[in-house]
């Protein structure tokens, strides 16, 4: 028995997200008395892949071959589920991420395991392997009990967090065969903004709605969203309207996000719109209707119209900053 | 080009999620069903590829009598005929057999479904549909355009997108952006009673996952108000007090 996580690359680097899948899989090894193997695909240096010791990495299988250098999630998933049994890992956890999420489905297929996406906490350990995870859009939780020999997780992220819990990590080239037939994607283009926040691994978010009235007000929530270091965000009628991309959208249809601080301006709450962020741990709302459903749901709130507040917002991180 | 869409009878978008008996059911009472709404956005691509008589569009479901009305309102959309998987689905993974087990000797050229259903959020019937039936799977696209025997879709990753192409049979989930719903017109939902819904019994498979209880989140404290002109004062107590900056 031992524990596999596979830790996501992204030209060549390990993202926080990773590192706090690995810290969340060596507190799952811990809870079972055995050792943490991760599993890297891709070109990685050896110094990067080293570094995951120090947050419980005991051995690390690295995996370079050719065709396996961009994500294609068939043949990553033969690749992992080889492992986990070269392994006899019987538990085996990824990032939920948008790659994690294509991953982690096959993975339990291949593995007959029962999969838990979305987690927030670490199995329960009366026996029975009860994780729990979002349901509902982030309107509620569901504990799922994993029933099969083997488990899969997908750890939502900034759930559980960076853990330090040093081990020398060794490091194995490994090779796996890879059939033809799982290689039926093939990436053309990748295209990543380098100078932005991502939205779903944010820890800061600043969004804005319908209540800044039009796509070329926005300067400002990029301003403040800049000074903080937080991705953008925007409201359903916002990404509707083409204000703002769909992938900005936060709510029941767009994507759910935990942040540390969700700062909401100009959006008055709906129901859908609360089930996409509600698991933020700071949530901080400005709108100038006192009445806006959303202050029932925030830890701060400033009543005020938009277009006064934020300056003077900015003012005052520029300020504090200083 | 046949194309086989799967959708999930999911509760409405404003429903109040509560639970019953101990918290391990939820409470259906007075809930309105509808199509899962990713779900919505597949079948309408689905529909749009098909127009003009270039082909075919079924749409799928796991689960039980009660959800025929929203199979009819799949139909009135646009789907040409209806297949239900009789059975009160378990997880992801049973969803996903029971799909794939139908398919399998289908020859769909193509295979749809929405990036998640709202309920469970699971986003995992479309990779596990692919990998039953070991074809590729491409999950949370923005963008689908196919000619010919191949597609070229545009994939959802952090900060960006990643465009793939792939050749053959696939099945991708559909997130927005990919089309534009489509809304049912009076001659879709008079044409939706007739058309064929066909029952199927479902296969047996082992289980390997149950939810056992459900939980709401915490409730927060009472808000803390700052007045608009105290914005050093919101700063301030982020820093000191929440610690989140």
């Amino acid at each position: 028995m031992s524990v596999l996580v596979y830790v996501e690359q992204a030209e060549g680097k390990f993202k926080k997200s990773v590192f706090e899948a690995v810290s969340y899989a060596k507190a799952i090894a811990d809870q079972q008395s055995t050792n943490l193997t991760a599993i890297s695909i891709g070109n990685v240096e050896e110094s990067e892949l080293k570094a995951l010791g120090k947050y419980g990495a005991s051995k690390v299988l690295n995996v370079s071959a050719d065709q396996l250098k961009t994500f294609v999630n068939q043949a990553y998933a033969s690749v992992i589920a080889n492992a986990a049994e070269k392994e006899s890992a019987d538990v085996v956890v990824l990032s939920n991420s948008f790659s994690g999420k294509g991953l982690a489905p096959r993975i339990a297929v291949k593995l007959k395991a029962g999969l838990a996406d979305g987690a927030v906490e670490l199995p329960s350990t009366d026996g029975k392997f009860s994780i729990k995870k979002t349901a509902f859009s982030g309107k509620a939780f569901a504990i799922t009990e994993l029933t099969s020999a083997n488990k899969v997780i997908a750890l939502n992220p900034n759930a559980f967090g960076v853990k330090e819990n040093a081990a020398d990590a060794a490091i194995e080239n490994f090779t796996a065969d890879v059939k033809q037939s799982d290689l039926g994607t093939v990436i053309k283009e990748i295209v990543r903004a380098t100078d932005k926040v991502s939205l779903p691994d944010a820890e800061l978010v600043v969004s804005a709605g319908r209540g800044l009235k039009g796509p070329e007000n926005w300067g400002m929530i990029e301003e403040l969203a800049g000074l903080l270091g937080a991705a953008t965000a925007c409201s359903k009628p916002v990404s509707d309207a083409d204000w703002r991309p769909h992938s900005e959208h936060v709510g029941q249809t767009g994507i759910s996000i935990s942040p540390n601080l969700y700062i909401a301006i100009g959006i008055s709450g709906a129901i859908q719109h609360l089930a996409g962020v509600s698991s933020s741990k700071v949530i901080v709302v400005i709108n100038k209707d006192p009445e806006a459903p959303f202050f029932k749901v925030a830890d701060y709130g400033i009543v005020g119209d938009a277009f006064e507040v934020v300056p003077k917002l900015i003012e005052a991180l520029k300020a504090h900053k200083a | 080009m046949k194309i086989l869409v799967c959708i999930s009878n999911v509760p409405d978008t404003t429903t109040k999620i509560t639970f019953t008996n101990d918290n391990t059911e939820f409470n259906t009472a007075g809930v309105q069903y509808i199509v899962n709404p990713y779900d919505e956005i597949a079948l309408s691509k689905a529909i749009e590829l098909t127009e003009g008589g270039k082909g075919t569009v079924t749409v799928i479901n796991v689960g039980e009598a009660s959800n025929d009305p929203t199979i009819r309102k799949a139909l009135a959309i646009g789907a040409d005929d209806a297949v239900r998987v009789n059975a009160s689905p378990r997880d992801a993974y049973f969803v996903a057999k029971q799909i794939a087990e139908y398919a399998k000797d289908k020859d769909f050229n193509l295979i749809l479904t929405g990036r998640e259903s709202i309920d469970y959020n699971g986003n995992q019937v479309a990779a596990m549909v692919g990998e039953f039936l070991d074809i590729p799977s491409i999950s949370i696209i923005k963008k689908l355009t196919v000619d010919g025997d191949t597609a070229t879709l545009e994939r959802e990753i952090e900060g960006g997108k990643e465009v793939v192409t792939v050749s053959g049979k696939f099945i991708a989930s559909c997130a927005e952006g990919v089309a534009e719903p489509k809304i049912p017109n009076m001659r879709g939902i008079m044409s939706a009673r007739t058309k064929p819904l066909n029952v199927v019994e479902a296969v047996a498979i082992d289980e390997v996952s149950k939810v056992t209880k459900y939980e709401t989140p915490a409730p927060r404290g009472q808000v803390k108000l700052v007045p608009a002109d105290q914005t050093a004062q919101l700063i301030d107590l982020l820093h000191s007090e929440a610690k989140v900056i």
